[in-house]
């Protein structure tokens, strides 16, 4: 590999469209997020800077390191799950610029590499010898087992759907021959659907943001972080707010580089805030049961009508 | 400090809440400043739960013999810098438990303090221009 060649891929990485450019929207659809919250209960809500004025306060801040707990993991899972997901950014955004630049299975890799904060945040609520966080990082494992199901199967419908394409560049070019998954029949509108349910179980906001509860459990796995670390998690935090409608764009919406795209995003936004802002915290039980049991089923008959080719 | 930690530290305030015996009623005053009526989200300023999250630690009440060790602990786990506001005239002073048999001292013989508001209770707009004013000192 020559030295362009890395300095090429390094740069797509750590700044454009990997790191510095998702954090910038991520960082953005936060502010929208709070802003939007805001008005919702007749407030004015909070300036545009405030996520990065939250950010450079808790860099400044003193990092803790509680008595109980185990300092190298704890102090290193926050940047496993930063580190995981700036390697997400740059896959997932190059296979909508440029399609041909993908492998095949990024789509796998992208979908492992989506497990990895998730793990970050259960290994360091353990690591932090706090009962908050211990019983934070058992509800994420819960959660965790609970929407991965349903979505796998969505995507496998698409794959099934598309002939066996298990890229993501391949997947985005045969939307662009054939038009928008989402637009190819009733089982990829059913997929779409449990997609759509996966993100804010994944971002754990809205009605799932069960390991964190803050009335019952502080800040769930979160509660012993503080100064950089805790600056790190809501980073990748905001990375994951951008990149997982990126995600169901690109899997249904043809390409996430484009001008449509922006709609769709904003939509999905929307989507996740309004379900954030009318709906109560399930009970981990009540999650559980609602993945395991109508999300699969609705996911199961996606992926039989698409057997049948509808 | 850095410049930008202090920007961020003044625009993006996280309050901890420490009652220390107090009777309630500088505590609703609080929970009425951080209603949608105020939006002290306007100004960064959210409550959290974690006292490992808090830049602001606002305590209320005297400081009693049972809650005198958790009010010091409360205070090192808070990363530094923070600001620490004695809220309520038992806080700063003792107010009328004064010289009662379970009461240690106001908050300052305990920890230091920035800020005193004063009051029985203080008023949500008085909590707020206390905590800019500890603002304005960093």
């Amino acid at each position: 590999m020559s030295l362009a060649n890395v300095l090429q891929i390094a740069f797509a990485v750590l700044v454009f469209p990997g790191f510095l450019f998702t954090t910038a929207i991520g960082l953005a659809s936060s502010w929208i997020d709070r802003k939007v919250s805001a008005r919702l209960q007749w407030r004015v809500g909070p300036p545009w800077y405030q996520p990065i004025a939250d950010l450079l306060k808790l860099f400044g801040k003193e990092t803790i390191v509680g008595e109980g707990s185990s300092r190298a993991t704890f102090l290193s899972a926050p940047y496993v799950g930063f580190a995981a997901v700036v390697v997400v950014s740059a896959i997932l955004w190059m296979a909508s610029i440029r399609p041909e630049s993908g492998f095949v299975g990024d789509l796998i890799v992208v979908l492992y590499l989506l497990y990895v904060p998730s793990l970050a945040l259960i290994v360091g609520g353990s690591a932090s010898g706090n009962p908050f966080g211990a019983l934070g990082a058992s509800r994420e494992m819960k959660l965790m087992l609970a929407y991965e199901a349903s979505f796998l199967i969505a995507v496998f419908t698409l794959i099934i759907k598309n002939g066996g394409i298990v890229s993501l560049g391949g997947m985005v070019a045969y939307q662009q021959a054939g038009g928008a998954m989402l637009t190819q029949g009733v089982s990829c509108v059913i997929a779409f659907v449990v997609a759509l349910i996966y993100v804010p179980a994944k971002l754990a906001v809205g009605p799932f943001d069960i390991p964190e509860a803050e009335c019952e459990l502080i800040a769930g796995p979160y509660t012993e972080y503080s100064g950089t670390p805790l600056a790190m998690f809501k980073i990748t935090k905001a990375m994951l707010l951008c990149l997982l409608p990126v995600l169901l764009i690109t899997l249904f919406g043809v390409s996430a580089w484009s001008p449509w795209a922006i709609l769709w995003y904003v939509l999905i936004l929307v989507f996740i805030i309004l379900l954030r802002n009318t709906n109560p915290r399930l009970r981990i039980d009540q999650a559980l049961r609602f993945f395991w049991g109508p999300m699969l089923a609705l996911s199961l008959v996606g992926i039989v009508l698409a057997a049948f080719g509808l | 400090m850095s410049k930008l930690t202090r920007w961020g530290l003044k625009k993006s305030p996280w309050a901890f809440h420490l009652n220390t015996g107090s009777c309630n009623n500088c505590d609703i005053e609080i929970l009425d400043a951080l209603t949608p009526k105020y939006d002290l989200e306007r100004f960064g300023i959210t409550l959290i739960g974690s006292p490992r999250h808090a830049d602001v630690l606002l305590v209320t009440g005297t400081v009693t013999m049972q809650t005198m060790p958790r009010v010091l602990r409360v205070y090192e786990q808070v990363p530094k810098p923070c600001l620490v506001v004695a809220v309520g005239a038992c806080a700063c002073s003792c107010g009328i438990f004064d010289g009662s048999y379970h009461v240690i001292g106001p908050l300052d013989k305990i920890i230091p303090v920035d800020v005193y508001i004063p009051g029985c209770p203080p008023k949500p707009e008085g909590i707020i221009d206390g905590v800019v004013k500890g603002l304005a000192k960093l």
